[in-house]
């Protein structure tokens, strides 16, 4: 700070430049040190709590059970829970389902807001607002359209479409469904905005010496507006798979998990039995094993996908 | 000289609007989509977006009972009975002061941090930015047990700051790299020139850089308040006394009752909206080039 002041005065001679902006070395750590302790505090200091407890039997409310475990609780996962693999299989479901309906129609509606056209902006606001509603309240407003009585589907029903009396919630046949389609409602906006930012970037150029040569639109779309996205997709699905795995909010409050636990995700299994059943060691056991799975199929996406390879 | 050089480098210029209105006659045949080819798919979804949120409205607006499909006669009952009887007045208060403490603490963290990412080499860095690549995989959901004992732990159970930290450390990784990418923006020159005229760092950042950040500070910080409105779990587990507790967890209150009372549902539900489609509406246009910028670019 004294050095900087002093080259105040008007005639600097030129060398003082490079000494002012010679970096003080304790300064980068200073300046990370908040944001590296928080993580540390409160994320990496659980993660390595949650592999610890994984190998304990650890529950509050038997405590004479406590104690070392070893992989007693990953044994249990793999060979005598079902409950763990009917609600990995419909974690992999929701998420596969989600993903790739998300992307769909948010491209489609990305492509379609790019356009210049009247009313593009008011157009964008109304599409994009979904967006920013929460996990919660969309479950609200969709308990409301399901609701037998007085919602839309009372009056679909009225119109001979579906019946009275059953809530889509509460109907194990249509119970996926309706999740699904409210989960989409809230998520198309997330992939439109983040490839409608992506188009942004496409040299018109390319589009303009395309026409030249007499290619279609479709073709135009194939070869060059594709392949621009290719790695804002990647990365997008990417980061939207591992969200739609971990995201509890919208099931627990829409469907709870059921009926019948048929819409039970596998984080919302392990949060009933760490939350319910108190059985916290199962639960991190659990945990790790969601953990490790995830890890491993998003490196295997990556790799396959061939991210990054080629634009960079 | 700084300032012109300033705007002409913005480190999120507004490019949302459409290019300056060419002629008519200039519009390239590639930008010659049939009108019907974008109003009609457009129309559709609208239908599908906006349905929801006319239920909800309608809902709100409607006599208990009724079952028209136009919120007529409008009554306000229903808010009333919910931000008095169902404590949404408190649930309110508390949301927006942990909205606000969240922005500012992710705001000045990861700007912080930020910084140092654009700016400097030193040691730690790349195992640094691992570590924030990597924390987005790890689920705020699965770590709740081992939180909720840190929390018990700092007897922060039951008070708003167990939350604030909590969502503010899960908002850190991400606002960091984001500001880091649009520090990295801004040319250095800039700064090493304030330099030379007598600032020293920190005048320098905050006459230099930080009016250059704005667009890019404003969708951090409305992020980080959008997000930690929304968010529900953390509430939910480290805040059991009612006069504690956040909108999201009143909606789910309301939500699992017995017989679920679903006007006030609906008036709880446009209380918790209000404030974000507020914030959603101010930020839209920089939402767009703020992820070109530094997201999806990275």
């Amino acid at each position: 700070m004294a050095q900087a002041a002093a080259v105040a005065k008007p005639p600097a001679p030129p060398r003082r430049r490079r000494r002012a902006s010679a970096t003080p070395r304790r300064l980068p750590y200073l300046l990370i040190a908040p944001a590296a302790l928080l993580m540390l505090g409160f994320i990496a200091y659980p993660v390595i709590s949650v592999f610890y407890y994984s190998l304990q039997n650890y529950n509050p409310t038997k405590p004479w059970r406590n104690g070392y475990a070893g992989f007693d609780n990953f044994v249990q996962i793999f060979t005598k829970d079902p409950q763990f693999w009917d609600t990995l299989t419909f974690s992999a479901k929701w998420v596969f389902v989600e993903v790739g309906l998300q992307l769909l129609f948010g491209l489609a509606l990305a492509l379609i807001v790019n356009q210049t056209f009247v009313g593009r902006a008011v157009g964008r606001a109304l599409v994009f607002s979904p967006w920013a509603v929460s996990g919660v309240l969309t479950s609200a407003i969709w308990v409301l359209l399901y609701n037998s009585q007085t919602g839309v589907t009372r009056y679909l029903a009225d119109m001979g479409i579906g019946s009275y009396g059953t809530s889509w919630l509460s109907d194990t046949s249509t119970v996926f469904s309706a999740a699904v389609v409210a989960d989409l409602w809230r998520g198309v906006p997330f992939f439109a905005i983040l490839i409608l930012a992506d188009l942004q970037s496409v040299s018109k150029d390319l589009y303009e010496a395309a026409e030249v040569d007499g290619a279609s639109r479709i073709k135009q779309f194939w070869h060059i507006t594709l392949p621009h996205l290719k790695d804002a997709i990647i990365l997008s699905t990417l980061l939207r798979a591992v969200w739609e795995f971990n995201n509890v909010d919208l099931l627990y409050t829409l469907t709870g998990g059921g009926p019948a636990g048929e819409t039970t995700t596998l984080p919302l299994y392990i949060a009933n039995t760490s939350v319910d059943a108190h059985n916290f060691g199962y639960a991190s056991a659990l945990t790790t094993v969601a953990f490790v799975i995830l890890l491993f199929c998003s490196m295997v996406y990556l790799r396959l996908s061939k991210f990054g390879g080629g634009s960079k | 000289m700084i300032t012109e050089e300033a705007t002409e480098t913005a480190p999120a210029p507004v490019r949302d609007e459409p290019e300056p209105p060419r002629p008519a006659k200039r519009r390239r045949s590639w930008d010659e989509v049939p009108r019907r080819h974008i109003y009609l798919p457009l129309s559709i979804y609208l239908v599908f977006t906006l349905i929801p949120f006319y239920w909800i409205l309608l809902f709100a607006l409607r006599p208990a009972g009724s079952t028209s499909l136009v919120p007529w006669p409008i009554t306000f009952d229903h808010f009333e009975k919910v931000w008095t009887e169902r404590a949404f007045g408190t649930y309110f208060e508390n949301s927006v002061y942990v909205g606000l403490a969240t922005l500012v603490m992710t705001t000045l963290v990861a700007l912080a941090g930020g910084y140092a990412l654009a700016r400097f080499d030193f040691k730690v860095k790349n195992a640094f930015m691992l570590a924030l690549l990597c924390s987005q995989f790890v689920p705020g959901a699965l770590l709740l047990v081992p939180l909720f004992e840190i929390f018990a732990e700092l007897k922060m159970i039951n008070s708003l700051g167990s939350v604030i930290i909590a969502e503010t450390v899960f908002q850190l990784p991400l606002s960091m790299i984001l500001i880091s990418n649009f520090i990295k923006n801004v040319p250095y020159s800039l700064e090493e020139a304030a330099w030379v005229d007598g600032c020293n760092r920190m005048t320098a950042f905050r006459i230099v850089v930080l009016p250059l950040l704005r667009p890019g500070l404003i969708a951090v910080g409305s992020f980080a308040f959008v997000h930690s409105w929304n968010h529900f779990l953390f509430a939910l587990m480290f805040l059991n006394n009612q006069d504690k507790q956040t909108i999201p967890v009143g909606l789910n209150t309301l939500m699992s009752a017995d017989s679920v009372d679903l006007g006030a549902l609906a008036a709880g539900g446009i209380i918790a909206a209000v404030p974000v489609v507020i914030v959603f509406a101010f930020i839209q246009k920089w939402l767009i080039t703020g992820f070109s910028a530094g997201a999806v670019k990275g």
